[in-house]
């Protein structure tokens, strides 16, 4: 769905949306919200699918002792590199140089892509493997690959169920979680070359898959990638992953391409103990998981010959410029938010039209690309700041919060400004205030003659009520405002 | 002890129980209770759709009408916890007064009913109000609690978010109302009735669902019915 519906709206030149940037809402959310909630199979997977996560992640986060100090100290050494970012760059560089690898500097999109696409032509390569990763989803990567003849190949999984089925991720962490069993066999069947089974069994799927890859991996030139963590004093990179891909993504190829961004740093070494402990119990509520490479350049004759690091910005030193935006750029991509977020159970990740959904979507998006690029002013708003995803969130980001600051911030609509400056001026004095609760209690009296046998409740009111009372009853003005109970009752002496 | 009550713009104008519950309350308990005249809303709802200046200019609106008062007490968690972050009065939600400051649990209440309760996301998360309002629901004569399914997920209310993504609030709602329906309670309490406003507009579409009601008012009643 994802695809298809940005094609037709690129053709009707909705906004100012190019399609080189995979992280602008293309529809306003509601609009998109309320279509994704007809689909009933896409809310069965995904009702399903978050509650286990969540489930298992409030598990294992309840065995660790030591999570909220563990979490504010996280969250200390992101910010301490925001606040040091091109210091802490050029050390991370000087020390990756140092081992062998090649730097570059990405400053948006497509200038990582044009990067990118001359480093696989430099190696005659036809294809790249790949390990799945937010930022080549954020610049577009394969989408410009495609257009300079080369095939991008996903080896995660998930991505892989995605890439075949021509769709766009749903979830950062399980890019997949709106497909089940028999949709993923089915496709396969479809799509897969020499996919055979007929059972939708999950070892067997998996095993399809693996067959598939393994030829892949074997036959690979060049490989892509991102990275978890960058560690700045000994320019090394770490990928932390589940299913072993990544690992031959980064022995096997001659040539390694990693895109990072530039928030993805951390100092020092030993600050990537906390995160390491902080990730897959956040992510997968694993206590630990399966694969985490490190690698520090190139080592002759083991591993890579070619080792090249692409350091994107594509508007990252902008959102660390703002004082309150700035902690989304703590982000460590572990999805405990979307997991726990009613919008996003009920909306599902399309809805936000970006590679980054959920409630640190609606905060990243409009930071990176901007409030008026396309509908990203109504991300802030797809959210009843309920405050789960500040709870789970590893880096304390306090998402609610930057979602005010970010409504505060965006434009609003002139009819909306108008009724909201007229509401504070009413309840600016007493009097004024006081006039208003009496035009409201005397205007609803007949309502409340009509409606008193159900319960005193409107069931149909006009536009732009009727919103509300779409989905339930609207309250009436009452007989007798609170003031005037407390005037008749204690200051009639 | 002399309390000034915030009875809220909501709750001034539709929901006027549960302030009139809040005073007889603390009334019963022999303290004294004030409310400053000049006061209207704390600025929540436009700091949270997004127009900070006119939020700004109530809560110093706010800030100004109960100047000198040293315990101010709100039904009402969402602007207790609004009043806490942005005018750093020291305001109560009604069960931190009653707990936390005058150390009483039972406040002598008789309500021979059902009852289930719902969590509201700021008592919850922002106040971390914990078991406080169940503690003081536990200790009402009569009184049976009943678990609700999901306590802790959100409504749907979210202010204008009901408005603005009405689909995804309805698909909330819906959830929340049919765990509601499962419990067997006659009743529904919050502590919010900006939450309850919207659940209770659910309900009353629901034919054997429980009657929302602010637990200030569970509080109050010493006979039958509220």
């Amino acid at each position: 769905m994802g695809n298809s519906s940005r094609k037709i709206v690129a053709i009707m030149g909705v906004g100012t949306v190019s399609r080189e940037l995979p992280i602008v809402a293309i529809t306003p959310f509601a609009v998109a919200a309320e279509r994704e909630l007809g689909d009933a199979q896409l809310r069965a997977n995904l009702g399903r699918a978050t509650r286990t996560i969540r489930d298992k992640r409030a598990r294992v986060v309840a065995e660790v002792a030591d999570w909220e100090p563990m979490r504010d100290r996280a969250a200390a050494v992101k910010d301490e590199v925001l606040d040091n970012l091109s210091e802490l760059l050029a050390r991370f560089e000087a020390a990756a140089v140092a081992a062998g690898a090649t730097v570059h500097h990405a400053t948006d999109a497509a200038h990582a892509n044009a990067i990118v696409t001359e480093l696989v032509k430099e190696q005659r390569a036809e294809s790249v493997v790949k390990i799945k990763s937010m930022a080549t989803q954020e610049i577009g990567l394969n989408e410009a690959l495609e257009a300079a003849g080369i095939t991008p190949i996903e080896t995660d999984l998930a991505e892989l169920i995605v890439q075949l089925a021509d769709d766009t991720p749903s979830h950062i962490l399980v890019p997949a979680i709106h497909y089940n069993r028999s949709q993923i066999r089915d496709l396969f069947a479809r799509r897969m070359p020499g996919f055979t089974a007929t059972s939708d069994e999950p070892a067997v799927l998996a095993g399809a898959a693996r067959e598939y890859l393994r030829r892949t991996f074997l036959a690979a030139k060049v490989a892509v990638c991102g990275a978890n963590f960058a560690i700045a004093a000994t320019g090394s990179l770490v990928i932390v992953e589940s299913e072993g891909n990544g690992r031959m993504c980064l022995t096997l190829p001659e040539t390694l391409i990693a895109v990072v961004g530039v928030e993805k740093l951390l100092p020092r070494f030993a600050d990537l103990g906390d995160f390491l402990r902080l990730l897959p119990r956040s992510s997968t509520g694993e206590r630990m998981n399966p694969y985490t490479s490190i690698f520090t350049g190139v080592t002759p004759g083991d591993g890579p010959q070619r080792l090249h690091i692409v350091l994107l910005d594509n508007g990252r030193t902008q959102v660390a410029q703002d004082p309150v935006g700035r902690a989304a750029l703590r982000c460590i991509r572990c999805s405990a938010c979307l997991n726990v977020c009613p919008v996003y159970e009920r909306a599902g990740g399309h809805a936000y039209g970006s590679v980054y959904p959920g409630p640190i979507g609606a905060i990243l998006s409009p930071q990176l690309t901007g409030q008026d690029a396309g509908f990203n002013k109504t991300l802030p708003y797809a959210s009843t700041l309920c405050g789960a995803c500040y709870d789970v969130c590893p880096v304390k980001i306090n998402i609610p919060e930057i979602l005010v600051h970010l409504r505060q911030t965006g434009s609003k609509p002139a009819a909306e400004r108008a009724a909201m400056s007229t509401l504070s001026w009413v309840m600016r004095d007493r009097r004024r205030w006081r006039a208003a609760l009496r035009a409201a209690r005397s205007g609803a009296a007949p309502l409340r003659a009509l409606t008193r046998r159900r319960g005193g409740t409107l069931r149909r009111a006009p536009w732009p009520l009727s919103a509300w009372t779409a989905h339930r009853d609207a309250p009436l003005p009452a007989a007798e405002s609170f003031r005037d109970w407390w005037r008749r009752t204690h200051e009639s002496s | 002890m002399r309390i000034a009550l915030f009875v809220t713009c909501l709750n001034d104008a539709l929901f006027p129980q549960a302030g009139i519950a809040t005073v007889t309350v603390l009334e019963r308990l022999g303290h004294t209770v004030a409310f400053p005249d000049a006061q209207s809303c704390c600025g929540q709802m436009h700091a949270n759709t997004g127009y900070a200046a006119p939020a700004r200019r109530l809560e110093r609106l706010t800030g100004a009408a109960f100047a000198g008062h040293d315990v101010i007490v709100s039904p009402s968690g969402s602007c207790v916890a609004h009043l806490r972050a942005h005018t750093g009065l020291p305001a109560y939600e009604l069960s931190e007064l009653l707990i936390d400051v005058l150390g009483v649990t039972d406040v002598g209440a008789t309500f021979p009913h059902r009852v289930t309760y719902h969590p509201t996301c700021h008592g919850l998360r922002a106040l971390r109000l914990g078991d406080r309002p169940t503690t003081l629901l536990r200790a009402v004569k009569g009184l049976q609690l009943i678990d609700l399914p999901e306590p802790e997920q959100c409504c749907g209310f979210g202010g204008t978010f009901a408005l603005k993504n009405a689909a995804v609030s309805g698909a909330m709602l819906a959830d929340k109302c049919a765990n509601a329906a499962t419990t067997g309670a006659e009743y529904l309490a919050a502590a919010d009735n900006s939450c309850l406003a919207h659940i209770g507009g659910g309900l009353a579409r629901h034919p054997a669902a429980p009657k929302p009601i602010h637990y200030a008012e569970i509080l109050a009643t010493t006979g039958a019915h509220p």
